[in-house]
């Protein structure tokens, strides 16, 4: 088909230079910033590390032992499961979407392991079978909503209930107790001090960070949700990422699951309820925008922290968790309302 | 087709009866054309005259209904714009097609990513930094001051924008490159640019189709008018033959009258 591939300009033999000769400082003009505007600059990129180190600050002043070694990983543990699902949710939503099947995805997951475990297939192909059901909720998300043109709430709203059934149906309700010794260690282990699952949390939020900011892949995610009908101009395989990065989601929730299946030393079918939202509230005060395009895989990453030490202090605080629920939940109204403002003034 | 050649090399393209219609509405009905090298043909007529169905066509973003499209003599189903670009044809949107949430670079190479030459690079590990040192050199090709390419193009004047677009057709060295509306959102100046550039890209062999609606605007660029009315060919000029009055007259009269 192809009589005359496209060749890079800078192929040998090939003079595609344009232009006559100018002053190289007259064309790349990095424009010269006051130092005070790099300051604000710095502050304005950077501004939810600052409220993590500030709230950090505060709470360490009002609270001694908050600032304790012990009780910091503690706050990582609690953010860990969570967070492994906020970073597959942060793909979500940079290409415009949303998975609120994510928590039913943990708990299918989690039975998922154990059941396997139970039948005595041993640890690792427990786990690849976990984390196999979660890309395959995943998978079936995004051919719903890529190939299918359901919205992503409506899609993943069905998938929640159903995968919800499937768990409970799978175990009759009942949670899956007795695992291996050896298995808890995902969850309840340590390696030169630091829990487990933290570095597996860390892991994920690293490899993550790559795989937006280093490969086509997230750079078609990115481009996705900063204009669809662009990439899709571009050669970009539009469906094809979304499906991608559904599956992608499912996978991470469905390894949220295995690590919770450790930690609670059973696969439970009701574990999860809520997951979604904490992941998505954490992947937008960390300045995901809702409306795709927009976001970071580390900025999650600090959300997930700032939900987790808000949490953290209101407990050693002694405050009810039933206003708990209320303080996260206007946390993530005010990020919600910033993201807004933001874009409003931008225009 | 001999008879609108202004060379006597054989075309890079040629479309033969080309129909497109929607639902009941031809947008485009039995189109034939021919478009050779180093040429620039300026498709001209009325809103909703087709112009835009047509080379939609052309870049892969409609298949035709009948017809037939030929690339060098080789019969081609042009199936979406990836398809088109391996082909050679290269398209400037009206709308640009830029993710403005990105930076030059990124945008200059979208869908294109140069990869890293480790084995990671199978699995799309990109090398940024060849991406941003090639775009920096292209766009140094240009006398128009771009900013750094490390900025996201929301941030670009509308000149700046078209350069970019520009710019990714010629890094993929393009055979043929449609522009849609070039210099729409541009200036004075910045149009002039545009349109001394179209003179480079001619010189070096590449054949560019221009759609516009501003025909004293492109009529001292194009070789030959390509003129449509309500998705019917009226006729095809050369320059040498005919002005912009005939052309008008063309465009408003939906005939080819002598001349």
């Amino acid at each position: 088909m192809g009589r005359f591939e496209p060749q890079p300009i800078d192929a040998p033999g090939k003079d595609f230079s344009l232009a006559t000769k100018t002053e190289p400082g007259q064309l790349v003009t990095h424009g010269q910033k006051s130092p005070l505007l790099t300051v604000i600059q710095f502050i304005m990129d950077q501004r939810t590390l600052i409220i993590l180190i500030l709230l950090c600050a505060v709470v360490g002043y009002l609270i001694p032992s908050f600032l304790t070694g012990k009780n910091l990983l503690n706050v990582m543990r609690q953010v860990s499961i969570t967070g492994i699902v906020a970073v597959g949710m942060t793909f979500v939503i940079i290409t415009g979407g949303i998975d609120i099947s994510v928590g039913s995805t943990v708990a299918l997951s989690s039975v998922v392991a154990a059941a396997a475990l139970k039948q005595g297939l041993g640890i690792p192909a427990s786990i690849v079978l976990a984390l196999m059901s979660g890309i395959a909720v995943g998978l079936f998300n995004g051919t719903l909503i890529a190939y299918g043109r359901v919205l992503p709430f409506v899609a993943t709203l069905g998938t929640m209930y159903v995968i919800r059934g499937v768990a409970l149906i799978v175990t009759q309700g009942e949670a899956i107790w007795d695992l291996p010794k050896s298995f808890l260690t995902i969850g309840t282990g340590y390696w030169l001090g630091i829990p487990i699952p933290v570095i597996i949390t860390l892991v994920v939020y690293l490899l993550g960070h790559f795989l937006l900011n280093n490969f086509t892949f997230g750079r078609y995610v990115l481009g996705i949700g900063g204009d669809e009908e662009s990439a899709r101009l571009c050669g970009v395989g539009v469906k094809r990422i979304k499906l991608y990065t559904y599956g992608l989601c499912g996978l991470l929730a469905g390894l949220a699951g295995v690590v919770l299946a450790g930690r609670l030393g059973s696969g439970q079918p009701s574990v999860g309820v809520g997951y979604e939202l904490t992941a998505i509230a954490a992947a937008v005060i960390g300045g995901n925008s809702l409306t795709g395009g927009r976001g970071t895989v580390l900025g999650t990453l600090i959300g997930a922290l700032i939900l987790g030490v808000v949490s953290n202090a209101l407990n050693l605080w002694g405050v009810a968790s039933f206003w708990q629920t209320v303080i996260s939940g206007g946390i993530v109204l005010i990020a919600v309302l910033a993201d807004t403002l933001r874009r409003r003034r931008a225009r | 087709m001999a008879n609108n050649g202004v060379n006597s090399s054989q075309p890079i393209v040629r479309m033969e009866h080309v129909t497109k219609h929607f639902g009941g509405v031809y947008a485009v009905r039995d189109v034939s054309f021919g478009l050779y090298p180093g040429e620039v043909l300026a498709l001209v007529g009325d809103n909703g005259a087709g112009k835009s169905t047509l080379v939609k066509i052309l870049s892969g973003a409609y298949l035709a209904d009948e017809g037939e499209i030929y690339i060098r003599d080789t019969k081609v189903r042009i199936e979406n714009p990836m398809h088109a670009r391996r082909l050679g044809i290269e398209t400037i949107y009206q709308h640009l097609a830029l993710m403005n949430n990105l930076d030059i670079a990124a945008n200059i190479f979208m869908g294109r990513e140069i990869r890293a030459r480790s084995p990671l690079g199978r699995l799309g590990l990109m090398n940024l930094r060849e991406m941003r040192n090639k775009s920096v050199r292209l766009l140094e090709g240009f006398e128009i001051i771009v900013p750094d390419p490390k900025r996201e193009v929301e941030n670009l004047s509308g000149g700046q924008r078209q350069i970019v677009t520009i710019s990714r057709a010629i890094y993929f060295q393009a055979q043929v490159i449609i522009m849609d509306e070039p210099t729409a959102a541009l200036g004075v100046s910045e149009t002039r640019k545009v349109y001394e550039f179209i003179h480079r890209l001619k010189e070096q062999g590449i054949a560019i189709i221009i759609i516009s609606h501003n025909i004293n605007e492109v009529f001292d660029v194009a070789d030959r008018f390509l003129v449509l009315k309500t998705g019917g060919l009226v006729g095809i000029r050369r320059k040498d033959e005919t002005s912009i009055d005939q052309i008008v007259t063309m465009i408003i009269s939906g005939k080819a009258d002598s001349g």
